[in-house]
């Protein structure tokens, strides 16, 4: 990838992003469906476009599967 | 940016599955009942706040019994938030993921403010030379991203606010994570996203109108 589109790609947004509030206020509801097997993405797109882009968000929805994941859970 | 459609998590309550059913009663109740449920919930708040500092520690400055402090903190505080909060669970998941998401959150505040202990930190310096190598850029293409980047440098100059200005320099030019910004402004991530978020797509408004965009998708 040439730097001109590394940049480009830094600098994209999307309009369906919905930010970190909504993202963290769904996010339980979102870690269940996935781990559930569902398809969050089509229930929540703007979540979805959101954890693309924001790197704490997915994250955080990272350790939180791997909190259910626990054998202990 | 775009919002949750309301119907997605409205403001009814689902029917709780029977673990998180009991859990809430017990929660809710009172007496020895109660506080059986509370050592239940800050044993299984603080296993889960170990394994996300352990899981995180990797690429942490911080290990041995300043990770388990920390873990210990995070429980704590996620006791708290939680139990002020027990009105709110709707059953839109299980009781446990709703829990645990307290838990996660403190983990991820607290390394954030954690950030700051590290003794070369600094919010304002601003480097404009580091921009290459934080984005990937590769020496060898030199001539070819020279231009581009003193033409982000003049947009970030012109087009931003201080704020925004602020904001894109600490997180993009000096690396800071976002928690730890938030930590620092006294802020919260949804404001500092949106901030970084208005930032990138004024400037890349700008290099695509001076030409500089889009250059990629026109050679190919």
């Amino acid at each position: 990838m040439s730097e001109w589109s590394q940049l480009e790609r830094f600098l994209q947004t999307d309009p369906e992003d919905v930010g970190c509030g909504e993202a963290m206020e769904i996010m339980h509801v979102y870690a269940d469906l996935v781990q559930a097997g569902a398809d969050p993405e089509a229930r929540y797109p703007g979540v979805a476009a959101h954890l693309r882009a924001c790197g704490p968000c997915a994250e955080d929805l990272e350790g939180l599967l791997a909190a259910l994941n626990d054998p202990h859970d | 940016m775009g919002s949750v459609e309301p119907a997605a998590h409205g403001d009814t309550t689902a029917t709780l599955d029977p673990e998180s059913a009991e859990w809430v009663r017990a929660l809710a109740g009172g007496g020895a009942g109660r506080e059986r449920a509370l050592l239940r919930l800050h044993e299984m708040l603080l296993r889960v706040a170990r394994g996300e500092v352990s899981r995180r520690a990797p690429r942490l400055s911080i290990s041995g019994p300043e990770l388990d402090d920390l873990a210990h903190q995070a429980a704590a505080d996620a006791m708290m938030a939680l139990t002020g909060k027990l009105e709110q669970f709707r059953g839109e998941s299980r009781f446990t993921t709703w829990a645990y998401k307290f838990v996660i959150f403190e983990v991820s505040g607290k390394i954030g403010r954690h950030y700051w202990r590290k003794p070369d930190v600094r919010l304002d310096t601003e480097d404009w030379e580091r921009l290459p190598d934080r984005m990937g850029f590769d020496p060898a293409h030199q001539a070819e991203w020279h231009d581009l980047i003193v033409a982000l440098h003049r947009a970030v100059d012109d087009d931003l606010t201080p704020h925004q200005r602020r904001v894109f320099i600490a997180i993009v030019l000096n690396g800071i994570p976002l928690d730890a910004l938030v930590a620092e402004m006294d802020s919260n991530r949804n404001a500092i996203y949106k901030t970084l978020f208005d930032a990138r797509r004024k400037l890349a408004a700008s290099l695509a109108a001076r030409g500089y965009l889009n250059h990629y998708a026109r050679r190919s």
